[in-house]
């Protein structure tokens, strides 16, 4: 049959665990998921037109109407806009005809704004028809739409200027750089893919490899922080007759861009964590979970794979063990940060919307389709590797006592090198402004939104597990920036935007605290209003994951370490103003009946 | 020593709070023992003559007429308590904040089943008498500082009268489970 969107559905089996990437599939193809998409998908699927609806209306990238043949998806989070985002975005405008998340009438550009996208080094960035448009001008825009009404190919607007590495890959053909300033155990040169895998695991029982694991001390570094020998283990122990290995690679913290490099320059060591890790528990399954900013990346993640399976490196009896079988899927997400949170992300690869589960059960007990389920960050499973090539000792003795080894950060903002570092844990912040050659700091926001803002006073503090815990989002503000609206305000978007939903307090309390922000900003706040802020955020504690716990972060920080940026904005005469503007209030109304707007 | 002094306003609202105010059944007469009213529907007294102790106020504010009476309120009162959920919260007449106010206005007067047919030349009610609707309906705290409030949809007559009395009397309020659920 030669019907688009049935062919893509046979392609996945008529599996409903795979609905993400039959709708992924059909908004390529038709630029949306329509309505006749959705029942032919429910039909043939077998489950109901609402369960297809609710996954493709909870992710970005998905949409039920066109998105014009040109979609552009341009970055709107903080540090984009201090590298010019705004004037990127009116040019785009300008040019196209259309103002930002609508489409031309000719339904030739679609203009969508977007969260941080894991370019934050190259920033103005923007996605187009998935492909990376990195530090982007006006002059670009001008001609990159300009391209479009001549109905060029993506291909053909984005150029030839292939950045470094295996970003100038037959396969990538990218744009973007990858800006290594300083080179650790992951992204080191010379390094044999499979080296471990074929000198020591074929050596080791699984027993051995969580015991050297456990002994290195190494702790998650996709932000939580758990310690993953213990996580391993618990997974080894766990019943089941089939266990998984989740590598997250979802990066959506903003600021955060490390998994990306790692991702393009060492692809080969990622997967081989990741059988080290099936060898350790006992998975015979395992799934690359790759936000969908980086599809640009996963032919050549496939190309090295196949090579991996090629070298019996992935498949069956890896490396001569025998009945050790073992092999790895890439699974696409949709534009939702909350996806990153390990048992969201399970929940989007079985098809579903990307909805954190209650715990326990843990993934470990009850993962992926019910089964014990290891998901480790992409930097967590290559150190694993390094572990068992040089030993425990040699990683305990890097780093602080809590934190040991290495980290890769990402750091961006206002400073010279902006790019990613590997460094030893025990790094100060001022270590890292001094590195990244970073002058005149007003403010350094250390673990994305989810983490700090610190000021100058604090930039004595150590990046570690005990102090500053970070999964790497370095972002720095200079002098002339403002804070509160700039940076405090966009976070606090963020979070508003990419809550689930579920549970009550975070979907209503940082909306209602973005609103007293708002009012301070515009000069009506009291000292009551910050109490207030400080009082509303506890009961986030609450909330079901992460995302909730630590949406108030950018606020509550904030009142913490620079609280006089907050002094100077709030009224000290009076206890108390509501903000009310009766001219404002009575301008639409006027406005309907044709009155002059006055009122007493 | 001189009664505390009452007033209360219906704003956005459908009287039905100050109904069950008048649930309080013969408990009336001994309200107006313990309090002298002023400025309210209820006796019909239209502008505040002197400064009141409590002011009571039922609905939110959904024209410049209603802020403004809520402002006189607060200039006016020492304490003043939001009543039922549309004070509270803006309650029904506030489903319409997620529509443009003209959208609103050419259902009522254009497009409704009513006057449709009733007004050709497509009248909309301007007259400068008339109070101008505002962007959307705030609750009452949004416009000036409330000091109390007591939900429900109508609250309780029982809820307003132990209000009413623990304030007047500075008690503690008692708030018996019956008298604050909803189902
Ligand atoms: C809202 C939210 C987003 C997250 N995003 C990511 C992410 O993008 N990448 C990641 O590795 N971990 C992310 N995490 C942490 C994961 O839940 C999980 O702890 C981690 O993947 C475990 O791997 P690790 O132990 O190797 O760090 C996120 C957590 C939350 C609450
Ligand atoms: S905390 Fe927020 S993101 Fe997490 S489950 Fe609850 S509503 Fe969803
Ligand atoms: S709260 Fe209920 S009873 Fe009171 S005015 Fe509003 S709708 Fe009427």
């Amino acid at each position: 049959m030669n019907d688009p969107v049935i062919n893509i559905i046979e392609k996945y089996n008529k599996d409903y665990t795979r609905l993400m990437d039959i709708l992924i599939d059909v908004q390529d193809e038709a630029g949306c998921v329509n309505e006749d998409a959705v029942h032919k998908i429910a039909d043939a699927i077998g489950i109901s037109v609402v369960d297809v609806e609710q996954t493709l209306s909870f992710y970005h990238f998905f949409s039920s109407e066109p998105r014009g043949k040109y979609t552009v998806y341009l970055n709107n989070s903080a540090v984009a806009i201090m590298m010019g985002r705004d004037m990127i975005a009116g040019a785009f405008e300008q040019e196209a005809g259309c103002s930002f998340n609508s489409v031309t009438g000719d339904g030739l550009i679609g203009l969508f704004d977007t969260a941080c996208i894991g370019m934050n080094d190259q920033e103005p960035a923007a996605i187009i028809n998935n492909e990376i448009f990195p530090r982007l001008t006006t002059k670009k825009v001008r001609q990159i739409v300009k391209g479009m009404r001549e109905g060029r190919p993506v291909e053909e607007l984005r150029g030839n200027d292939f950045g470094d590495g295996a970003n100038s890959h037959e396969l990538v053909r990218s744009l973007v750089r990858n800006n290594i300033k300083r080179k650790g155990p992951v992204l080191e040169d010379g390094y044999k893919v499979g080296s471990v895998i074929r000198e020591h695991l074929t050596n080791m029982s699984p027993r051995e490899v969580i015991k050297t694991i456990k002994k290195s001390n190494i702790r998650g570094r996709g932000g939580a922080g758990f310690p993953t020998g213990m996580k391993w283990d618990f997974c080894r122990r766990a019943e089941g007759d089939q266990k998984y290995i989740f590598c997250n690679a979802d990066e959506g913290e903003p600021g955060t861009f490390k998994d990306r490099v790692i991702l393009t320059e060492a692809p080969g060591l990622i997967i081989e964590g990741m059988v080290i890790a099936a060898y350790a528990v006992g998975a015979s399954e395992g799934l690359l979970y790759v936000r969908h900013e980086y599809k640009y990346l996963v032919k050549y993640l496939n190309k090295v794979m196949d090579e991996m399976r090629a070298g019996n490196l992935l498949g069956k009896n890896i490396a001569g063990i025998d009945g050790f079988d073992f092999d790895v899927r890439i699974q696409l997400g949709a534009g939702a940060y909350v996806c990153g949170e390990e048992s969201a992300l399970i929940e989007s690869a079985e098809g579903k919307r990307g909805e954190p589960r209650d715990r326990p059960p843990f993934p470990v007990q009850k993962g992926y389709l019910e089964k014990p389920t290891v998901v480790n960050n992409v930097e967590t499973l290559c150190l694993a590797v390094k572990i068992l090539k040089n030993g425990a000792a040699w990683f305990r003795d890097q780093g602080t006592e809590d934190s040991t080894g290495t980290k890769i950060l990402s750091v961006s903002g206002d400073c010279r090198e902006a790019g990613v570092y590997e460094v030893t844990w025990g790094f100060t912040v001022n270590d890292v402004l001094k590195t990244v050659d970073a002058e005149q700091v007003q403010a350094v926001q250390v673990g994305g939104p989810s983490g700090a803002l610190i000021g100058p006073d604090e930039f004595d503090r150590v990046l570690c597990y005990s102090d500053l815990s970070t999964g790497g989002s370095i972002m720095i503000f200079d002098e002339n920036r403002d804070l509160l609206k700039d940076v405090v305000l966009n976070f606090m978007e963020f979070f508003i935007e990419e809550s689930c939903g579920s549970c009550s307090t975070c979907r209503i309390l940082p909306v209602l605290m973005k609103q007293k922000m708002e009012k301070i900003l515009e000069g009506h706040g009291t000292e009551q209003d910050i109490k207030d802020i400080k009082e509303w955020a506890r009961p986030l504690e609450h909330s079901r994951c992460g995302l909730g716990h630590t949406a108030a972060n950018p606020i509550l920080t904030s009142i913490k370490n620079l609280r006089n940026l907050y002094e100077r904005k709030v009224k000290k005469d009076v206890e108390f103003d509501t903000g009310f503007d009766l001219h404002k209030a009575i301008r639409e109304g006027s406005d309907a009946v044709g009155r002059i707007p006055i009122a007493h | 020593m001189s009664k505390p002094i009452l007033a209360t306003a219906s704003l956005a609202g459908c009287f039905g709070c100050h109904m069950s105010l008048l649930d309080i059944d013969e408990r009336i007469l001994e309200l107006i023992e313990l309090v002298d009213f002023n400025k309210s529907p209820i006796n019909d007294i239209k502008k505040f003559t002197r400064p009141c102790d409590i002011g009571l106020i039922e609905g939110g504010c959904c024209n410049n007429d209603n802020v403004h009476v809520l402002k006189d309120f607060r200039k006016h009162c020492k304490i003043l308590v939001s009543v039922g959920e549309c004070a509270i919260m803006g309650g029904l007449p506030a489903l319409r904040n997620g529509l443009p106010v003209s959208d609103c206005l050419e259902e009522a007067y254009l497009n409704g089943p009513s006057t449709k047919d009733e007004n050709p030349e497509g009248i909309m009610p301007n007259d400068v008498e008339l109070p101008i609707l505002l962007d959307k309906v705030y609750p009452c705290h949004e416009v000036v500082k409330m000091d109390y409030y007591l939900p429900g949809c109508p609250p309780d007559a029982e809820l307003l009268w132990g209000a009413l009395t623990a304030l007047i009397k500075g008690n503690e309020l008692e708030l018996p489970y019956e008298v604050i659920k909803y189902d």
